[in-house]
C-alpha cells in the first residue's frame, strides 16, 4: 500500500490526469443520464472540482483545496496558472482577430465599468457593517474586483489584516460564484456570442471564475472572456490604491 | 512536427508574460497587466502568418490543438485546488459583497454587449465536437 502511493505522490502529475479523467467521466455520466444533458457535463465537472476542493479544504485545513492532501498534490500542477495559462491561450488558436478589434471598445469599456463597480459595491457593504473608514472601505472593495487586488490594495493602504482576510474571502465567494453561475444565468444575458463574452471577462474580471464560468457555457467564448479578463487584476491593483481610493476618500469626507 | 506547434504556443506565452510583467513594473503595480491576452495576440498574429506561408502544417496545429482541448480538464484541476472552504464559510460581509459585486455586474453583461449592435449567438454545436 505504501508502495503504491509512493509511486503516486512521486508521480503526481500523471496522477493527476487519471483523477480529473475520473472526474471527467463521471461528470459527463451524470449530466446524460441524471440531468439528461441540460446540465452540461463540463459544468458538472467544474462543480464536482469545487467539491473536491471543499472537502481537501476540510480535511486539511489549508488553502489549496484537494491538493493540499499530497497524494492529490499533482493537481496544483495541473490546475495551477502555468498551465492554466498555457491552455487558455492555446484557445485562442484560430480565432477571428476581426471580431476582438469589433469588440475592443466594448472590452475596454467592460473593465473600467466592472472594477469601479466592484469597488463602489464592496465600499458599499463595508460601509454596511460599520466600517466606515476609507481604508477599509477602498481594500473590501478591492477584494469584490478580484481577490488579487484585495490584499495588494489593502497592503498599499495599509489596512488591518482583519479587513484584508475579508476582502480575500469576499474575491473567493465571486470567483466561485462565477465558476457555478456562469452556465445558469447566460441565457439570460445572452451570454451566447463573442462580444457578450468580451464583455463577461472585462465585467467579472476573476480569471479563474471566468475560465471555468465560459468553459462550462460554451468553450467556443473562453478566448474572448479570457482576452479581457486578464488585464482586470493588472488594472484593478493600478486604479484601487489610487484612483479608487481617492474617490472613496472623496466621497466619505476624508 | 507537433512539437513546433506547442513551442510556438509556449513562446507565445512566455512573451505575453514578460510584456505584461513589464507593463505592471511601467505602471507600478505588484501584478502582470495582461499577459495572458497579449500572449493570445501574439498566437493569432503568428500563427496566421505562419499558415498563410505554409509553415504552419496541421501537424503543428495539432500541437496547439491538444491544449485547447485539454482546457477543460485542466480547468476542473483549477476547480480542485481553489480554497472553496473559506468562501463557503465566509462571513455576511465578505459575503454578501461578493454576490453583489457579481449579480450587478451580471446585469450589465446585456446592456454593454449591445453598444454598436448586439452580436448573433453562435450556432449551436454538438457535445462530441466540443470536447
Amino acid at each position: 500500500m505504501e508502495l503504491v502511493s509512493d509511486v503516486l505522490i512521486k508521480n503526481g502529475l500523471l496522477f493527476a490526469f487519471v483523477v480529473v479523467g475520473a472526474v471527467m467521466w463521471l461528470s459527463y455520466y451524470v449530466s446524460h443520464h441524471l440531468t439528461r444533458g441540460r446540465l452540461h457535463g463540463s459544468a458538472v465537472a467544474i462543480i464536482m472540482g469545487l467539491v473536491l476542493a471543499w472537502l481537501g479544504g476540510l480535511f486539511t485545513g489549508g488553502t489549496k483545496g484537494l491538493s493540499d492532501i499530497p497524494l492529490f498534490a499533482g493537481l496544483a500542477i495541473m490546475g495551477g496558472s502555468m498551465l492554466r495559462d498555457f491552455a487558455i491561450v492555446s484557445t485562442a488558436y484560430g480565432v477571428d482577430l476581426q471580431e476582438i478589434r469589433r469588440s475592443g471598445m466594448v472590452g475596454v469599456l467592460s473593465l473600467l465599468l466592472g472594477i469601479v463597480l466592484s469597488f463602489v459595491v464592496g465600499a458599499a457593504v463595508a460601509l454596511m457593517f460599520g466600517y466606515n473608514d476609507s481604508v477599509s472601505m477602498t481594500t473590501l472593495g478591492a477584494g469584490a474586483a478580484t481577490y488579487i487586488v484585495g490584499p495588494v490594495t489593502g497592503s498599499a493602504l495599509g489596512a488591518s489584516s482583519e479587513i484584508v482576510a475579508l476582502s480575500v474571502a469576499a474575491g473567493l465567494v465571486k470567483s466561485v460564484l462565477v465558476m457555478i453561475g456562469t452556465p445558469f444565468i447566460a441565457p439570460y444575458i445572452r451570454l451566447n456570442n463573442p462580444k457578450a463574452a468580451m464583455a463577461y471577462g472585462g465585467l467579472m474580471g476573476t480569471t479563474s471564475g471566468v475560465a471555468g464560468g465560459l468553459a462550462a457555457t460554451d468553450k467556443r467564448l473562453v478566448p474572448y472572456g479570457a482576452m479581457t479578463a486578464t488585464f482586470y487584476t493588472g488594472l484593478g491593483c493600478l486604479l484601487g490604491p489610487s484612483v479608487m481610493y481617492l474617490m472613496i476618500r472623496t466621497v466619505m469626507g476624508g | 512536427m507537433i512539437v513546433y506547434g506547442v513551442a510556438v504556443l509556449a513562446a507565445c506565452l512566455i512573451a505575453g508574460m514578460i510584456v505584461g510583467d513589464a507593463l505592471g513594473a511601467l505602471l507600478g503595480v505588484e501584478s502582470n497587466v495582461g499577459g495572458v491576452g497579449f500572449a493570445m495576440l501574439l498566437l493569432i498574429l503568428l500563427t496566421d502568418r505562419l499558415r498563410r506561408a505554409g509553415q504552419f502544417p496541421q501537424h503543428s496545429a495539432d500541437g496547439v490543438l491538444f491544449w485547447s482541448a485539454m482546457y477543460i480538464p485542466i480547468v476542473v484541476a483549477m476547480a480542485s485546488i481553489q480554497n472553496v472552504v473559506a468562501a463557503v464559510g465566509a462571513g455576511p460581509v465578505a459575503l454578501l459583497a461578493g454576490v453583489l459585486a457579481t449579480v450587478l455586474s451580471w446585469g450589465l453583461v446585456p446592456v454593454l454587449s449591445r453598444i454598436g449592435g448586439a452580436e448573433p449567438p453562435l450556432p449551436p454545436i454538438s457535445e462530441e465536437a466540443e470536447v
